[in-house]
């Protein structure tokens, strides 16, 4: 008879988490709250006697800094007890590790399961309200997405076995229209009409009806997630006329744009260019919207890991990441929280920690990114992943050949993203039958870090890979097997409790799980790779080379679908285009104050200082990142771009950033080609070669088959094409999340901004050239390049001072002609090494580019040449193609001379610790703390 | 011509900066490999034919149970013994990071390493001064400038004041920055040949990975302390 007993170890100094989490109760309007204890709980269920007790309190306490106790702690009465739980079957390290080292010492323990005591203390020890106590569990100490919660001790709870639904057929012959809306709905496979009425007529065809198994996966490989129906769909114009898709008109650009250094755009897993001989990089972001507003750790934590996984899918030795952030204002009142929504400072420490936990883990720096807050992400955060990897630059592999062998590598299989929400809402206690399938998981990035391993170690034993994402083995066999066919056994898939139906195994996104087609001649080579880096294996059945694809679980066939049905059956759409008309009448804010606004936007979140969030990425593992995401005298500065280069060369990669979303409110088709310019710009600032950059898009909007939604989309892909032809910069991946909308307490959908992600990546020739933004000595001169107009659609100058009547007016920046020119010169003028300092002008506009320069080098600007009369003009326009360059004094002309166009000698660097821009003047301390006060 | 000595870099699974530390030992003058306690469970060899002996840094096992736990078990479980003995013989050991927390647990380094002071995960660049005692990795070194990147750096001992007396306390930080006691950064063996410390001294080996090297501006290497272990190997 299994008995459960329980630990609960608690800190011997003060617990780190219990500062936060009282300032979040605060926050969540509990005023009182005054000290939240923590303390971590291990279930353990088997023979448990002191012996096992004793050896396990060894490896579970440290002596020095903890203290154990067994058994279920008596009633605290100082403070009201709240205790949380993983919900059975959402991955848990922890409890995997407790079993191992059961295991290790050989302790009969049979399972385990591990949660987190909380006591909350309140001034004068008032009793908490039954809604603050609620709102504390549920809000703040427990996410019911992966956990449950109760009030005093928590009954522990194991996965346990189900009984497997059995594999039901679905009638859809002979239904109208109606019947086959009535069943879409019912099953969830947010299909259209006429692709309901393809699947039916093929199974009419066929002369039988569908199984469960076989409409889940053609509602997953046929979902806007896989199909991105949208970027294919036929475009209306608003005079009736039609035109390409915009994925159509983004690979015609790049196609003929014909870059030499282009291996593979817009197929597979990632974009793959080669900037040196014999040697290939790939690129991907992706984003992890959803899942981030309900779990945030976990939501951005599995971000992660599928766009590294991406990376690995398109056979890349994953070598960076990145991540750009999008959220709500960190200081929202909570009784301006929406319904259902979680306060958005507890959204980004959650999706922050989340990205720390997967990249340090992994063991990636995180390099490079960007947050962003506005009240349009409050209901709808933003979380863009990307990931950087290296290859070697020979022939891609050809296969899957027919008889190659399908083989899964990495995690088990569970009821992981599946249908969540139906299951979540359970009671649950140690004798709950069911397993619930929370809609987001937590990874589990070491069990990735080991495939990393693996697929470095193993190179040569198969044939085609592709990670395991969205639709799980549906979508990564069914995309492998589209020219060959397949026929799979799901009864071979290792699970991670028994019990699952197949259409569950086959449609699983359990997280950190590879697919590669192995030639039989090669498996045993890979098994013993697979065993020496500790990946569990598994032979699911073979690549047949009939293009059609069955699916079995033990004798029954429970799916048989022509593979081109699967890939090309789907009806292309068709979606009408309403035309924004942006307002351009270069209206220009009212400012009094300069010197105010220049601190005011130095304090502003959007530009404030990331380093609180930065610092809890490791950027510095495996040695290579040479310009840093901070930088200068007290490596406080931001950097514009970022640049990697291995210890052992000379060469580097950039990778700078692009995005604005105030630009999008106000003008999306201006928005599109200025992040594109300011992407390429950041890079080209740190030295990278302008003829040598890959772009990389991510689109976030709102509903698509709203036709203005749809025509901000089709003004933003003309614009970045017609950017990426006048830079000569490729786009090679690409990414889009639509439907980001919330549905309000006023009935209305409110759409996250237009917000569209520019990712460059650059060829850095010499990697000890790098420039960095930061000032470096006084006397030297300051020289602005490129245009300054009255450009302030969008601004943040705006922003701060609300000094437009109507926030509409202004004009968003216009394209600078003259600017991939200015680039290709700026570029040659950097390597002379004689640029001392190069900066972009961004958010906020000169006179914060200036500040930002001084910050970084804590030295002083004496700037008394505006370049043009209206100082506001001149200070905080935000008009794209501009660098602010540091040389050596005299050396103004040779820039000139050296950029063939003229550009406008601002003035000096001055060891006296003053910003002084012409009516404005800033002491640097002050400018200092205004950009570090926020975060 | 010297023979480059053998170093053996170990690593768990979640181990990530092994490649690093190779990188740094080769640079050092050691011939650098790595071995899993996978690979070493199956034949020992390789531990046996060192002469260098690197834990190195990462998330072994995820550090689920807190950080170096479980791979101090597995370490003690595979070569314990192995490694005790190496030690005895005066072999150099260094545990970086995951690899000093590991050490610590494994009972072959004293005290403790709990969260920092902070609550968080930090990744920033810190000075390291040496310290007069016994330790064979930081003798003679100028002071080191590397990264640090844990959440579990927090050095804690009952009785600082004794392990000064030993000559143990073999680096310090010039600012705290994790609420370490008395801002200890790396700890000895009373024979000075086991050395654990939470800083990278693996990333800092070439001088453009300094972050103010940009600025014309640098500091000493952390090669240093790789450098010190390989001509130990010389001497003994």
């Amino acid at each position: 008879m299994s008995e459960i007993d329980r630990l609960t170890v608690t800190s011997l100094g003060a617990d780190p988490r219990s500062a936060p989490l009282v300032a979040s109760a605060q926050l969540l309007g509990v005023a009182e709250v005054v000290a939240i204890d923590v303390a971590d709980v291990f279930f353990v269920a088997g023979t448990i006697d002191d012996t096992v007790r004793d050896r396990l309190s060894e490896v579970l306490v440290d002596p020095l800094l903890q203290e154990g106790a067994w058994g279920t702690p008596a009633d605290d009465r100082s403070g009201t007890v709240i205790e949380a739980a993983l919900l059975p079957g959402v991955t848990d390290a922890v409890a995997a590790t407790v079993l191992a080292v059961a295991d290790t010492l050989g302790l009969a323990v049979e399972q385990a399961a591990t949660g987190r005591r909380y006591v909350v203390h309140t001034a004068g020890g008032r009793a908490l309200t039954d809604d603050e106590r609620d709102r504390l569990a549920n809000r703040l100490l427990s996410n019911a997405v992966i956990e449950r919660v109760a009030v005093g001790a928590i009954e522990p709870a194991f996965a346990h076995a189900s009984t497997p639904t059995p594999v039901e057929r679905v009638e859809v012959r002979g239904l109208d229209d109606d019947a086959l809306a009535a069943l879409n709905r019912e099953r969830g496979m947010a299909l259209d009409p006429a692709e309901l009425r393809a699947i039916a007529d093929w199974f009419e065809r066929a002369g039988r009806a569908p199984t469960d198994v076989e409409l889940e996966t053609l509602a997953q490989t046929w979902s806007e997630h896989c199909a991105h129906k949208t970027f294919r769909a036929r475009v209306v114009l608003p005079d009736g006329t039609l035109a390409p898709s915009l994925l159509g008109r983004l690979r015609d650009t790049t196609e003929k744009l014909a870059a030499p250094f282009v291996r593979s755009a817009f197929v597979g897993n990632a974009g793959i260019v080669s900037f040196s001989p014999g040697v290939t990089v790939a690129v991907k972001a992706e984003t992890h919207n959803h899942p981030s507003a309900i779990e945030p750790f976990g939501g951005a934590n599995t971000g992660v890991g599928g766009v590294i996984r991406d990376v690995m899918g398109a056979a890349h030795h994953p070598i960076a990441t990145t991540d750009v952030l999008c959220f709500g204002p960190s200081d929202l009142p909570h009784h301006e929280l929406p319904p259902g929504v979680i306060h958005p400072r507890l959204v980004r420490d959650g999706v922050v920690a989340g990205v720390a936990d997967y990249g340090n883990k992994i063991g990636l720096p995180t390099v490079a990114g960007a947050v962003l807050y506005d009240p349009g992400y409050t209901a709808n955060p933003l979380v863009f992943c990307g990931c950087i990897g290296v290859g070697a630059d020979v022939a891609p592999p050809t296969g899957p050949h027919p008889g190659d062998l399908v083989v899964v590598l990495g995690g088990r299989t569970g009821r992981d993203g599946l249908r969540g929400a139906t299951f979540s809402s359970a009671t649950m206690d140690a004798t709950t039958g069911d397993v619930a399938g929370a809609s987001v998981q937590i990874g589990d990035p070491i069990t990735e870090k080991l495939l990393i391993d693996l697929l470095r170690d193993a190179t040569g034993c198969w044939s085609a890979i592709t990670d395991c994402g969205a639709g799980g083995l549906s979508s990564a066999v069914g995309e492998m097997a589209e020219h060959t066919g397949a026929d799979v056994d799901l009864a071979l898939a290792p699970l991670k409790y028994p019990g699952l139906a197949p259409w569950e195994i086959w449609l699983s996104e359990a997280q950190e799980r590879m697919v590669v087609a192995v030639p039989p001649e090669s498996i045993e080579r890979l098994r013993e790779h697979a065993r020496r880096t500790g990946v569990e294996l598994t032979v699911l059945g073979t690549f047949t080379g009939d293009a059609v694809l069955r699916v079995r679980h033990g004798d029954e066939l429970v799916l048989e679908l022509e593979t081109s049905f699967l890939h090309d059956g789907r009806p292309q759409r068709t979606l009408p285009a309403e035309l924004p008309s942006p307002r351009r009448d270069g209206a220009i804010p009212r400012c009094d104050d300069h010197a105010a606004a220049l601190l005011a936007l130095l304090a502003h979140p959007n530009i404030a200082s990331k380093e609180a969030i930065v610092r809890r990425y490791d950027h510095e593992i495996r040695g290579t990142t040479v310009v840093r995401p901070l930088v200068g005298a007290a490596l406080d500065a931001p950097a514009d771009g970022v640049v990697l280069a291995e210890p052992s060369g000379s060469v580097g990669l950039a990778i700078g950033h692009g995005v604005n979303p105030w630009y999008g409110v106000a003008d999306p088709e201006r928005m599109a080609h200025a992040v594109v310019d300011e992407a390429i710009r950041n890079v080209v600032a740190v030295g990278a070669d302008p003829a040598m950059v890959a772009l990389m898009d991510n689109f976030s909007w709102g509903d698509p088959r709203r036709p203005s939604t749809f025509g901000e989309l089709v003004v933003t892909v003309d614009a970045i094409c017609e950017a990426s032809r006048a830079y000569g910069a490729p786009f090679v991946s690409g990414k889009d999340s639509l439907n980001n909308e919330y549905l309000g307490a006023d009935g209305e959908r409110h759409s996250v901004p237009p917000t569209l992600v520019i990712t460059a990546v650059a060829h850095v020739p010499d990697a000890d050239a790098a420039v960095t933004p930061d000032l470096k000595a006084a006397d030297d001169q300051l020289v602005l390049i490129g245009t300054t107009r009255p450009e302030f659609g969008g601004s943040h100058l705006g922003a701060v001072l609300g000094g437009f009547d109507d926030p509409r007016s202004g004009s968003a920046p216009e394209p600078d002609p003259r600017a991939p020119e200015r680039y290709r010169r700026l570029h040659r003028a950097l390597r002379t090494g004689r640029v001392r300092a190069c900066h972009d002008v961004s958010e906020g506009g000169l006179a914060v580019a200036l500040a930002e320069m001084a910050i970084g080098g804590r030295l002083g600007v004496s700037v008394e040449q505006l370049p043009v009369d209206d100082p506001t003009v001149a200070l905080f326009a935000e008009s794209t193609g501009r660098f602010v360059c540091e040389v050596a004094p005299g050396d103004a002309a040779w820039l000139a001379a050296e950029l063939d166009e003229p550009v406008h000698v601002l003035g000096t660097v001055v060891a006296d610790p003053v910003v002084h821009v012409g009516p404005c003047r800033v002491g640097l301390d002050a400018a200092v703390r205004a950009f570090g006060g926020a975060s | 011509m010297s023979v480059r000595p053998r170093a053996l870099v170990l690593q768990a699974p979640g181990t990530n900066r092994d490649h690093d530390a190779v990188f740094a030992l080769e640079l050092a003058g050691a011939d650098a490999s790595i071995a899993s306690l996978l690979d070493l469970a199956d034949d020992p060899a390789p531990l046996d034919a060192a002469q260098l002996v690197v834990v190195a840094g990462g998330f072994s096992h995820a550090d689920a149970l807190g950080a170096g736990r479980m791979f101090a078990l597995s370490l003690d479980q595979v070569i314990g013994d192995r490694l005790r003995a190496f030690v005895d013989s005066g072999g150099p050991v260094i545990g970086i990071c995951n690899g000093f927390q590991t050490l610590v647990r494994a009972g072959l380094l004293p005290g403790a390493l709990g969260h920092n002071a902070s609550g968080s995960f930090q990744c920033e660049w810190v000075t390291l001064d040496p310290q007069p005692g016994v330790c064979v990795w930081t003798e003679g070194v100028e002071p080191v400038d590397c990264p640090i990147a844990h959440g579990e750096g927090r050095y804690v001992h009952p009785d600082v004041a004794e392990l000064e007396r030993n000559g143990q306390v073999a680096l310090r930080y010039r600012r705290n920055p994790n609420g370490s006691d008395a801002d200890i950064a790396g700890v000895c063996d009373p024979t000075g040949v086991v050395l654990g410390l939470m800083p990278h001294p693996e990333n800092h080996v070439i001088a453009r990975q300094h972050p103010l090297h940009v600025r014309g501006g640098g500091g000493g290497l952390g090669l240093q302390l790789f450098r010190r272990g390989v001509e130990h190997t010389r001497r003994s």
